[in-house]
């Protein structure tokens, strides 16, 4: 016992440091608030919500990993998020239509077989090694094809966004195999579990909660690896990278993919989590969504990237199911204050507010160091092309 | 804002050797708790699954919830604005008139955004936190689809207001919209009447149109009409210059439009760029009603048919009570269409059903919606137990240089639904 009781002192004391240590308590906190307080406290519904918020946050962290440190304008998550989310989905129809079975909607619209590329999707094993292989494939040849060119900045920007359009006019063509603008829905069953089922509702917010946590531990640890470090230098002088004799497509394609494979798993989850997926959930507008969320909470930091995600989604439903006919403008003067006032993200908030209290001042010694201390400055905030 | 040079990442690995015992106890607490959870989850699903939410509707008060779910924002605001509208004005018709069972309509309204996912989400609110009695709205398919699992999983009701492809037959959903055998086949009949031998169709890439289209070559195959050529623009397309085209080549007696929303206008001032008119190439829409013709203008689409089953110029009692009371609620540039109409019905089929099963029980209403009439602004409507949809007279109409449609054609009594058009020999490959 006491060598337990030293180590928790020493881990007292570390959370007692100021900086990362802080932040790494908010931390450990969000993890007891998501993983024992919310179930018991929140309403079935409003804990599906929760989850799913949870799954667009995957996303979020993502997104933070590469757009914060790597300088990766990333406009087109949608699609990894949409291809775990549509392996996802497309095994689960065809669980429920049973061995040899056909899903709904192609006796419906299509021709009334399986086409051949869906039936590897009937194994579970295929369909969750799918869900990350795919994406990861198809973020490592994209990645490397762009960034050996030495494509970056508002150029790749604009190539994710356009992939994330192609991809939903893909998906809204092809009706007769993939259910086109109606999605994928209706699902009854996750891995043998009644997806009805109360319980099982919660088993999967929890099994969110925990891959989120488990995916900010792996942020962090690639933060504060390595990699990371290099990751930060590519950001921020890509050549000076190059000439040091480390090659930063490389460095960029891997923190693509890890982004592309969070996103895919998130997609996974939102599937059985919130029942449906359809194009109007992976296009433009939503990839773009997913970058509001971490902008706001801060991208270049761990948590900021998370908690603004949750942030933005919860204000949304929240903002629309107080005022259903006005909520898009508060939503909008919401984001105009934030990119006016607090341009670092709410992660920033308490610098900018004891900065404006105490103009003159220095910061006290001792005083905790703010969480977005690694955040970039605020021109930062503009995707690297338009820097140049 | 700090200097850059405090962004370095000297801070980082100094602290990093100190923290990661942290991280790793936390992952190994995340995955104790995670196992723990499955574990439980697999004991009590082992046996039967718990029945899902159970109904919370409350009706002991003088009020009663009802939920009101149309878009309110994004793409499709600007028609389920409209049927959000003629809702209110019956709820508060119904209000005025005594409630429902004595008891006050209380409405909770919900934006479902013009998103599918998000219209599934709200349903389950409405339906689990709010306990309305009944649900009313959803306008695209694909809204409709998404929030049918969530209807039949917890066993409420959703009254959807607008025509659509058939092929569907809910226990938990009322079709107050026509079916495909009440619009789209009359239509078809017309226009073979008319002596029309060769058809072009035209349409928006989803659901609805891909559907219809498929009703309508199975049609033509059968009543000796050729399909001349059958073309699809995404959603939203505005360029109508090839398409067109391919119309004006083709030639046909006449063309079918399901074209919905913005496209509709850009595909009409192409057709008259094209030096095509009403008179030599009749276009006959089933997605145009009197609030897109505005929107399209009436110099573009004067003299083109449309398929409804009910016209702001519907000459009765019931249908000037209806059209007097919405523009004088609304204004008087304000005007009635279809969907508007077949919602304001809604509602009071949704009355009629809970006043004759004396219960606003979802099962009782179920057993008593057989039957149920409302004399509506379109004419008597009658409820179908069976498939839960009501029997509309089918309406062509022409639209005139007022604004408005006028009835050229009617079915002359009311069509009984037939959403898997099983009475129907040509279209038994259908479904």
């Amino acid at each position: 016992m006491t060598g337990r009781t030293s180590t928790l002192t020493a881990r007292l004391a570390v959370l007692a440091r100021p900086g990362r240590a802080r932040a790494l308590a908010g931390f450990g906190l969000a993890a007891v608030l998501l993983m024992a307080v919310a179930p018991v406290l929140l309403s079935p519904f409003r804990l599906g919500l929760l989850g799913k918020f949870l799954c667009l946050a995957m996303v979020a962290v993502g997104i933070g990993l590469a757009w914060g440190r790597g300088g990766l304008l990333t406009l087109g998550q949608g699609v990894y998020f949409g291809l775990g989310a549509y392996l996802m989905a497309m095994h689960l129809k065809l669980a429920d239509a049973g061995p040899g079975g056909v899903p709904d909607f192609m006796l419906l619209y299509g021709t009334g077989e399986v086409p051949g590329w869906w039936e590897p999707l009937r194994s579970p094993v295929v369909a969750l090694a799918l869900v990350v292989l795919v994406p990861a494939a198809l973020a490592a040849v994209l990645g490397w094809a762009v960034f050996t060119r030495r494509v970056r900045g508002a150029y790749f920007a604009i190539l994710s966004q356009a992939l994330a359009a192609a991809f939903a006019i893909l998906l809204i063509g092809q009706q007769q195999t993939t259910g086109g603008t109606n999605g994928l829905n209706g699902f009854r069953s996750f891995f043998g579990y009644d997806l009805a089922d109360p319980v099982n509702q919660r088993m999967l917010y929890l099994i969110a909660a925990g891959v989120l946590i488990v995916m900010v531990v792996v942020a962090r640890q690639l933060m504060v690896s390595r990699f990371g470090e290099v990751l930060v230098a590519v950001r921020d002088q890509e050549d000076r990278v190059r000439f040091l004799g480390y090659d930063p497509a490389a460095v960029k394609t891997a923190v693509y993919v890890v982004a592309a494979v969070m996103a895919a798993v998130g997609g996974a989850l939102f599937v059985p989590i919130v029942g449906i997926i359809s194009p109007a959930d992976v296009g433009v507008v939503p990839s773009i969504g997913f970058l509001v969320g971490v902008a706001i909470g801060g991208r270049a930091t761990l948590l900021g990237p998370v908690l603004g995600s949750v942030a933005v989604s919860w204000a949304q439903t929240t903002m629309s199911e107080q005022f259903p006919s006005g909520w898009i403008y508060l939503q909008g003067a919401l984001f105009i204050l934030v990119v006016a006032f607090l341009p670092g993200g709410l992660a920033s908030l308490r610098t900018t507010l004891r900065r404006r209290r105490r103009p003159a001042r220095e910061e006290e010694p001792g005083a905790p160091a703010p969480v977005s201390s690694d955040g970039p400055p605020a021109a930062d905030l503009l995707p690297e092309g338009s820097r140049a | 804002m700090r200097p850059r040079s405090s962004t370095g990442t000297t801070g980082t690995t100094r602290t990093a050797t100190i923290t990661r015992p942290v991280v790793a106890s936390l992952a190994v607490l995340a995955v104790a708790v995670l196992t723990a959870c499955g574990a439980k989850v697999d004991a009590a699903g082992g046996g039967a699954s718990s029945s899902a939410a159970a109904g919370c509707v409350d009706t002991s008060g003088d009020a009663v919830k009802v939920g009101f779910l149309n878009s309110l924002s994004g793409t499709m605001a600007i028609s389920e604005q409209t049927v959000h509208d003629s809702l209110q004005l019956a709820a508060d018709e119904i209000n005025a008139d005594g409630g429902v069972l004595g008891k006050q309509l209380e409405i909770v309204s919900e934006d479902g955004q013009s998103e599918p996912t998000v219209f599934a989400e709200k349903a389950s609110k409405l339906i689990t936190s709010d306990c309305v009695a009944a649900v009313f709205g959803g306008w695209t398919s694909a809204s409709r689809k998404a929030m049918l699992p969530v209807f039949e999983a917890n066993d409420s009701l959703l009254f959807y207001p607008v025509q659509y492809e058939g092929l569907e037959s809910s226990e938990n959903i009322f079709y107050t919209g026509a079916t495909t055998n009440q619009q789209i086949v009359p239509a078809l009949d017309y226009l073979a009447e008319q002596g029309a031998k060769s058809l072009f169709l035209v349409g928006s890439d989803y659901v609805f149109p891909r559907t219809a289209n498929k009703i309508i070559n199975a049609y033509a195959a059968a009543h000796d009409i050729e399909i001349v050529g059958e073309e699809y623009a995404p959603l939203g397309h505005t360029d109508f210059s090839t398409i067109v085209n391919k119309v004006k080549a083709a030639d046909a007696d006449a063309v079918f439009n399901t074209l919905n929303g913005d496209s509709n206008v850009a595909f009409f001032k192409e057709y008259n760029n094209a030096g095509l008119s009403a008179d030599d190439m009749p276009v006959v829409s089933v997605s145009i009603a009197e609030e897109e013709v505005g929107g399209i203008g009436v110099d573009n689409i004067e003299g083109q048919l449309t398929a409804w089953n009910y016209y702001q110029t519907v000459d009765s009692p019931e249908n000037d009570a209806f059209v007097k009371a919405f523009k004088a609620e609304y204004g008087e540039d304000r005007p009635t269409s279809d969907p508007m109409e077949a919602a304001y019905t809604s509602l009071y089929l949704w009355r009629a059903m809970v006043e004759k099963a004396e219960s606003f029980d979802v099962a009782d209403v179920q057993e008593a919606a057989d039957g149920v009439t409302f004399d509506a602004p379109e004419g008597t409507v009658v409820v179908d137990g069976d498939n839960h949809h009501v029997a509309k007279t089918a309406l062509i109409g022409r639209i005139g240089d007022d604004g408005l449609i006028h009835t050229e054609w009617s079915s002359q009594e009311p069509i009984e639904p037939d959403p898997f058009l099983e009475g129907y020999d040509w279209a038994e490959d259908l479904s």
